[in-house]
């Protein structure tokens, strides 16, 4: 026991508040069964510590102490309650007798994988597992996650209320998926931090500070789970997210302006996230089980590693992209292959690439094949063409900054 | 918890032997389930040309021929079965033949109290 005066104390707590309160609630949401009990219970036993740490002193295992004290919080309450409501008492009676002891830490390191795997499973809506994981497991507020998505609070709280109400009444379980469903539940996991991040990344137009904050959510979202799951398709999402945010400070201007890859100032591309990404891809590639995420991760390394896109090594990226095509198929895919084969063979087989995709009607309304087919045409000179293909992408075009790229390079072509 | 395993699926996309061989499966479905105490009980419906729908408006009881809605796909069958959780229902619903063709829809019972 430390003693501490009451200021000290205050701001341990708000410290401890930051770094244990998510693990503290996983926990007890396990010792609990239930989400919204677990919620009051931290709450409780945070307003428990302010009261007894300045007077008794701070207990040594600050997490232990907060989970035993939330679980004797939601034992009174409950009692008190199921005096008024029968159904309570079995609830309190449950609880009343822990099957397991709280000190545990593997434990409790479970118990945020229990959590991350309830919050994502695919039973949940998509948009209740984004809100979920975001509320549940990362601790934001309602009103955050809102701004970050651009919608109301009330509509994140109704998504929040019956993702709740579906897990509790459809019997969700509280548990890491047996090996067997694991590869499926991992995707699933996976797929919801990938989508906070692109929200957060994809956004980056200057007007919205917080949604940048997502992709940092998500990146902390992934090192959690890599940390707890070392499997590479998890190493491999890492790897990307790092690698893709490394590039956020170089491609928009002070004002918001999209700036392309080949026009990024490399110097400010932070140097810290490409060596992680690049380790954690060698890592994810070198266990022989490769994932879409992992090959995409790689495509990004290989750019970190050039000076410029003249030296860019677009051989293995065009052979990247292949490999892409082969895990995943998709027009996308094939599209960002063609503009690689472009920067290595020229903009004419490029261009006979990307019609080829066209002419099969996939992506005529992708507002980015229609920009690759106006840059190509550019290059080659033909003016006319890249006119057209340009105002078909501004057509289509939906951001901002996109939008006014277009305009910049209509303009340029005269 | 009990869930109520609801097997959809177009009842036209089977053949005779296919569709024998999905009661075989199944039958042998319910014996596993049976012995691990899961099975409360399953059956195969009759096709919908053999649906009648009952309403009854204004205290007037109406009856009409055919399902409850005419969609692409059709209640073809239940199971109904004893799962610790909804990660148990996924895998039994998956063991299901009719899942390979259509799709289970799985309910959680809602348990209320006075039913005989």
């Amino acid at each position: 026991m430390a003693e501490l005066d009451g200021e000290q104390v205050r701001q341990l707590l708000a410290d401890v508040y930051r770094s244990e309160s998510r693990r503290v609630f996983a926990t007890l949401v396990r010792l609990l069964g239930d989400f919204d009990l677990a919620e009051e219970a931290l709450h409780d036993a945070f307003a428990a510590a302010a009261e007894q740490w300045s007077s008794t002193g701070v207990p040594d295992n600050l997490r232990a102490w907060l989970v035993s004290a939330g679980r004797f919080k939601a034992i009174d309450a409950i009692r008190r309650r199921s005096r008024f409501d029968a159904s309570l008492q079995e609830i309190a009676g449950r609880i009343d007798t822990p099957a397991r002891p709280e000190s545990d830490g593997d434990d409790i390191e479970d118990d945020r994988l229990r959590l991350i795997f309830t919050c994502c499973h695919p039973a949940l809506a998509s948009s209740a597992q984004v809100a979920l994981t975001l509320r549940e497991v990362c601790g934001l507020k309602t009103e955050e996650i809102a701004s970050a998505f651009l919608t109301t609070p009330a509509t994140i709280a109704q998504r929040i209320v019956r993702g709740k109400a579906k897990i509790r009444d459809a019997g969700i379980p509280y548990q890491v998926p047996s090996i067997a469903d694991l590869p499926e539940r991992v995707d699933s996991v996976l797929s919801v931090i990938y989508l906070v991040f692109n929200e957060g990344y994809s956004a980056s137009s200057g007007e919205s500070l917080t949604r940048a904050d997502l992709s940092q959510e998500a990146i902390r979202l992934g090192r959690l789970l890599s940390e707890m799951l070392p499997d590479p398709e998890v190493q491999g999402l890492l790897a990307l997210m790092l690698l893709q945010e490394s590039r956020r400070a170089a491609r928009s201007t002070a004002e918001g302006d999209l700036v392309l890859l080949e026009d990024q100032d490399r110097s400010r591309w932070n140097r810290e996230q490409i060596s992680e990404g690049k380790s954690l891809v060698e890592r994810a590639l070198s266990s022989g089980r490769v994932s879409a995420y992992t090959i995409q991760a790689a495509i990004a390394a290989v750019h970190a590693d050039a000076a410029g896109t003249a030296t860019t090594d677009w051989s293995q990226i065009a052979a990247l992209y292949g490999l892409l095509a082969g895990v995943e198929p998709s027009p996308v895919v094939e599209l960002n292959r063609a503009v690689a084969i472009a920067m290595r063979d020229g903009p004419a087989s490029g261009l006979e690439l990307i019609d080829a995709i066209l002419a099969r009607g996939d992506l005529a309304d992708y507002h980015l094949s229609h920009a690759a087919r106006a840059d190509m045409c550019r290059r080659l000179g033909r003016t006319a063409d890249a006119r057209a293909s340009y105002e078909r992408a501004l057509a289509l075009a939906k951001q901002e900054p996109e939008r006014r790229f277009l305009v910049r390079r209509l303009q340029e072509i005269g | 918890m009990k869930y109520m395993l609801l097997v959809y699926g177009n009842e036209n996309a089977w053949t005779d032997s296919e569709r024998q061989s999905c009661f075989v499966e199944s039958a042998e479905l319910t014996h596993d389930l049976n012995a691990r105490g899961q099975y409360l009980g399953a059956n195969p419906l009759q096709p919908i040309a053999t649906a009648t729908s009952v309403r009854v408006r204004d205290g007037k009881r109406l009856v009409t021929d055919g399902p409850f809605a005419e969609t692409h796909e059709q209640l073809g069958g239940y199971f109904l079965v004893e799962a610790k959780d909804l990660s148990e229902a996924i895998s039994i619903a998956g063991r299901i033949p009719g899942a390979r063709k259509g799709t289970v829809e799985i309910r959680p019972m809602l348990e209320i109290p006075g039913l005989a």
